[in-house]
């Protein structure tokens, strides 16, 4: 039999991800923060996959564990194929230009000392046999690309405003035609009219190259205008993974709809009347995350089950994915509300401010 | 606000080079905008109009050289901060100007626990002994909701994510109360339900506290939440100014009306492509003598090349720097 669902590029499978803690004089290791604690996904080839979720709750650990940015605590990783969970830096090596990164911090990700056509140009005097004029033309064509203009080339990074800089950054990830891109907030520090060339330009080479993009943003109206499916995480793990449409419709997950609820949106008339669900109670630190479900210091609709067992991420609709205990599997003709008496119509979730 | 309030921080052609080696930038070019007290200004505009630069020039932020800041008043009350000796700023920033700037990487210092640079300005500007800024330093952490608040003073800046660290700054800005908290995308990497808790906050401190506010973002949504006035900016310019509800039911700068259109929104039809405003920004060589926004806008007309418009009212504290709109209004009247 053929298999005609899309090509699994990325697959991840109970990756874990933790950050030493030492103390005392002597530096024992006396802990870990558990920046990501067990998270499966797949992200199939030419597909966006957005990823979003509080600060601070593991998404660019996320991205970077992918790329293979640290060693992982636990889990597996492929790509294209290839598992690349326990690879070494020489056998990475002639992976890396197929996946490749936009960070979120652009300031930080440029080198200071290197002009603007070094720095995008670097990649291809790595991992290419371009002679210089080659690399030049390439360079040039990238910053068409991403609208920075020519004349800026060799200048360098502190010249720029935030926005300008983080267009060098996408440049530089695009040098070597990779498949894959991990894009960390890659237009947070964008201007919207800039957010939506940039948002164009990855949509547009997306067609064009097939290329499959993990996008990791905080911007809920751009994420659902650019990606397929949606990874909503919280605390290290997966509260909820949905198609788009599914998600912004009704969101199943107590945190997803929070999270929905709390999106600001540009008209100051919807802005006064409108009601949001504003979480109360601490975040926890992945440190020491609570028992049971993650969410439970903070969610509204808690009970007791929640604060001793953790739910498990489960298919409770065609392609949806919850981690939440009261969310019930979907029968044929039933809806997926949560099954609770008082349980909230789908959209209505404003209401419970 | 009434109207006829003095503002707390009036700025006056307030004007920006750098000297680069590939020549001048212009960054920021006769910039005149006041705050009244209590006032929630929104600033919004294109990536590299000059917003980030006005606002440390105005408090005097910037290493000059490379920076020139050639003309311009900045009253504060009455302390011109153009003018004003060096320890007069020191006494002012951190203490009646609170800031939080982009880029907190480059805001914490790397080398100091996130608790020790909360206390510096409390110790310096407040006197505080040590065992009172530390109490005051947990009450800041967790005001911004840093959990295990007095545990995490001893951690340094890369054990926070990227929103932690942002929250840190706000924490450090609001140390002192201000009377004026300048905010330059303080919750640009954050997630929406901390933003919306901020928000609150903002709301309520300003309730609390009647501090004035800047506020830069690039989130439209977040100037339509809580602004009152907004300014929007175009190649180190003021091109617009209006009451929030005004700009965003009557925008009329070519520039304002494009990047309302820009956005994607939450509810409703997805658009299979998004409104983009094409071209590039301006290059700023030389002070301008036409209009910044000339080479991408729809409604360019002979004036626009040879004078570069002044801002003039449109409506009720509503002024728009542009010459089809001020035509367009003669046409009507
Ligand atoms: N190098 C590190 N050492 C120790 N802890 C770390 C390190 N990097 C990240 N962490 C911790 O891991 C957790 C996840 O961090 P991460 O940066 O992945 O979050 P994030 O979801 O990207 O947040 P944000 O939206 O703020 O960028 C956080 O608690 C953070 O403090
Ligand atoms: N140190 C510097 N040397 C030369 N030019 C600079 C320097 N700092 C800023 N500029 C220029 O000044 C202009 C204004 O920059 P600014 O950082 O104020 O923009 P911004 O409006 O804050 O943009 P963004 O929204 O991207 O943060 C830009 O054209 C920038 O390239
Ligand atoms: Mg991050
Ligand atoms: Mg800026």
């Amino acid at each position: 039999m053929l298999d005609e669902s899309p090509r699994k590029l990325v697959q991840v499978e109970d990756l874990r991800l933790y950050f030493p803690i030492h103390t005392g004089v002597l530096r024992r290791h006396t802990g870990d923060v558990k920046a990501v604690d067990g998270v499966s996904f797949d992200i199939f080839e030419g597909e966006t996959l957005g990823l979003v979720g509080e600060s601070g709750c593991g998404k660019s650990t996320v991205g970077r564990a992918l790329l293979r940015l640290y060693d992982l605590s636990g889990g597996k990783v492929r790509i294209d194929g290839t598992d690349i969970s326990d690879l070494s830096v020489g056998e990475l090596r002639p992976i890396r230009p197929k996946m490749q990164m936009v960070f979120q911090d652009p300031q930080a990700s440029l080198n200071p000392r290197m002009t603007v056509s070094e720095i995008i140009g670097e990649p291809l005097v790595e991992h290419t046999d371009l002679d210089a004029a080659g690399r030049q033309a390439r360079v040039l064509e990238l910053m068409d690309q991403v609208g920075l203009n020519r004349i800026f080339q060799n200048r360098f990074p502190y010249e720029f405003s935030g926005g300008q800089r983080q267009r060098i950054g996408i440049a530089r990830a695009l040098a070597l035609n990779p498949k894959f891109i991990v894009c960390d907030e890659p237009i947070a520090a964008l201007d919207v009219s800039i957010q939506a060339q940039v948002v164009n330009l990855l949509e547009d080479l997306q067609d064009k190259l097939g290329l499959t993009y993990l996008f990791i943003s905080h911007d809920l109206s751009m994420v659902r205008h650019i990606a397929d499916r949606v990874c909503v995480m919280y605390l290290g793990r997966v509260a909820e993974l949905s198609p788009r449409d599914d998600l912004y419709a009704n969101p199943l997950h107590p945190y997803a709809k929070a999270l929905l609820s709390a999106v600001p949106e540009a008209d100051p008339n919807a802005e006064t009347t409108r009601q949001r669900i504003i979480l109360k109670g601490d975040v926890p630190s992945p440190a020491n995350p609570p028992k049971g479900c993650a969410f439970c210091t903070r969610c509204p609709e808690v009970e007791a089950i929640c604060k001793t067992e953790a739910p498990a991420l489960r298919e409770v609709a065609p392609g949806r994915h919850v981690a939440c205990h009261f969310v019930e599997i979907q029968n044929r003709a039933g809806s997926t509300g949560p099954k609770k008496p008082e349980a909230i119509e789908p959209n209505q979730q404003g209401e419970r401010a | 606000m009434p109207d006829g309030a003095l503002p707390v921080l009036d700025v006056k052609d307030l004007k920006t080079v750098f000297r680069t080696r590939g020549g001048e930038v212009h960054a920021v070019n006769n910039v005149s905008f006041h705050l009244q007290p209590g006032e929630l200004l929104g600033v919004v505009g294109e990536s590299g109009s000059g917003k980030s630069v006005t606002m440390m020039s105005l408090i005097g932020l910037l290493p000059q050289p490379p920076a020139d800041i050639r003309g311009g008043q900045v009253m504060l009350g009455d302390i011109d901060l153009r003018t004003a000796p060096a320890e007069v700023l020191r006494g002012v920033r951190g203490k009646r100007i609170g800031f939080v700037f982009q880029d907190p990487m480059t805001s914490l210092n790397p080398v100091f626990t996130v608790g020790s640079q909360i206390m510096e300005p409390l110790r310096l500007h407040m006197g505080m002994t040590k065992a009172q800024a530390t109490e005051r330093a947990v009450e800041l952490l967790e005001l911004v909701g840093i959990p295990d608040a007095r545990k995490r003073l001893k951690s340094y800046p890369h054990q926070f994510s990227g929103g932690m660290r942002q929250r840190v700054m706000i924490a450090i800005a609001l140390a002192c109360d201000p009377e004026v908290l300048i905010a330059d995308e303080p919750t640009t990497a954050l997630d929406v339900t901390i933003q919306a808790q901020i928000l609150e906050l903002v709301k309520d401190l300003r309730k609390k506290l009647g501090m004035a506010i800047i506020w830069i973002t690039h989130d439209l949504g977040v100037i339509a939440g809580i602004a009152d006035r907004v300014m929007v900016m175009y190649g180190g310019q003021v091109v617009e100014q209006a009451p929030v509800k005004d700009l965003f039911a009557r925008p009329q700068h070519p520039y304002t009306r494009a990047l309302l259109k820009t956005v994607p929104h939450l509810t409703g039809a997805r658009q299979a492509r998004l409104q983009v405003i094409e071209g590039q920004p301006p290059i700023l060589t030389a002070h301008p003598t036409a209009c910044a926004f000339r080479a991408r806008c729809t409604h360019r007309f002979e004036r626009c090349d040879a004078e570069n418009p002044l801002r003039r009212p449109v409506g009720h504290g509503h002024d728009v720097a542009c010459h089809w709109v001020v035509n367009a209004e003669v046409a009507h009247a």
